[in-house]
């Protein structure tokens, strides 16, 4: 028999999941619709006072970032539980943690990348400076991992409950504000004219954590869900 | 339970003497599992479905070998539908085609034979005995009478 390869079953695995996005694309721009909008509703319902919008502006996109990738969370196991595939993905012989880390990848090339492309061209509605706009495009380069990375162990402890996304956005929330804070911190410390480094750094330390911790929490989460 | 994803009230399961629950993935590259719910992705094809769970349990397979493995279930010429269009008795089939590509000893198999036509139901009771004769150790739980004749098989009877 051969030697299971641990990297061939990591490129399946996203390769599946980016695949049934494509198939899916309404999902996905259903997503990127929602961040647009609450995104450009803040413009339309304050006064238009370019003071104003630029000191609520880190603060609105990160908001909005957060609620749009709430949004994509339910899909990221729910529909591998309803149709059987979910069993088969947990006896799959290799480690949990890599197919989860997979799935996460693909989630967020796929939910959350569109977001972080567009975020720039929405900051100009808040009269935002170029300089400005690469700073907000880099925080949520760095944070919206972590979202997809945290989401991922609410989404796999609410499997097969019912009323299961609203308690996702409980159970997530809280935990997404550490990303909140240094993102929107990063966006505002570039709009004052300082350095946005030591707030960037601190997102980039989150995610490694995310990166390293997350994917486990949620094959134990998982494994318990599935029981 | 024998899959390892349920742990049992009391005692535990063994293969090749050690525990299920310590083995996991070593375990888990001996086991194929079918249960009632198909594991078919609706949005993906036949032939991707069959390509992507036998990618994930770590056998590469080619197209021609997942083409050919797809005929022998009676899927000919709907390799390329997408698993949405096909009936419940296809999609079926299509489960069942990763048992003609697995390599694995043990197969755990629950309700197979559900939705299948009697031709169908012959064909799997070939590839069970195939396996059988091959050294493979399959537990099979159904509804419908499943006539084993090759190798040693053992019937237990659950009436409630």
């Amino acid at each position: 028999m051969s030697v299971p390869s641990t990297w061939s079953m990591f490129r399946w695995i996203v390769w599946r999941d980016l695949m049934l996005a494509w198939r899916r694309r309404a999902d996905v721009l259903s997503t990127l619709f929602f961040f647009m909008i609450v995104v450009s509703l803040f413009p339309l319902s304050t006064s238009p006072d370019p003071q104003l919008l630029k000191s609520i502006a880190p603060g609105v996109v990160w908001v909005a970032a957060l609620l749009a990738s709430m949004l994509s969370l339910g899909r990221l196991f729910a529909n591998d539980y309803a149709d059987g595939t979910l069993e088969q993905i947990l006896l799959t012989p290799q480690p949990l943690y890599l197919i989860v880390a997979g799935k996460v990848l693909a989630q967020w090339i796929v939910s959350e990348v569109p977001l972080v492309l567009v975020a720039p061209v929405l900051g100009v509605q808040f009269g935002l400076s170029q300089n400005t706009l690469l700073v907000l495009g880099l925080s949520l380069v760095l944070g919206t991992p972590v979202l997809s990375l945290i989401g991922s162990i609410g989404a796999a402890l609410t499997l097969g409950l019912r009323s299961s996304n609203v308690l996702v956005a409980l159970l997530v929330l809280p935990l997404y504000i550490p990303v909140l804070i240094f993102g929107a911190l990063a966006v505002d410390a570039s709009i004052a004219g300082t350095s946005p480094q030591s707030h960037l750094s601190l997102l980039g330390a989150v995610l490694i954590l995310a990166v390293v911790f997350a994917p486990w929490a949620t094959s134990a989460a998982l494994k318990i869900s599935i029981e | 339970m024998i899959c390892g994803l349920l742990e049992p009230a009391e005692g535990d399961i063994r293969w090749q003497r050690k525990n299920i629950r310590s083995l996991s993935e070593d375990y888990f590259s001996q086991l194929t599992y079918l249960g009632h719910r198909n594991g078919v992705k609706d949005e993906l094809t036949a032939i991707e479905n069959l390509r992507c769970a036998s990618g994930l349990s770590g056998i590469e397979l080619s197209h021609e070998a997942a083409m050919s493995a797809l005929r022998e279930l009676g899927l000919e010429g709907r390799e390329l539908l997408p698993a949405r269009s096909l009936s419940e008795g296809q999609r079926r089939r299509l489960a069942l085609a990763r048992l003609k590509v697995s390599q694995t000893a043990l197969w755990v198999l629950d309700e197979i034979l559900t939705s299948l036509d009697r031709a169908a139901t012959s064909l799997i009771q070939t590839i069970l005995a195939t396996h059988i004769t091959n050294g493979g150790i399959a537990l099979v739980a159904t509804h419908q009478e499943l006539d084993l004749s090759a190798g040693s098989s053992q019937r237990i009877q659950l009436s409630l």
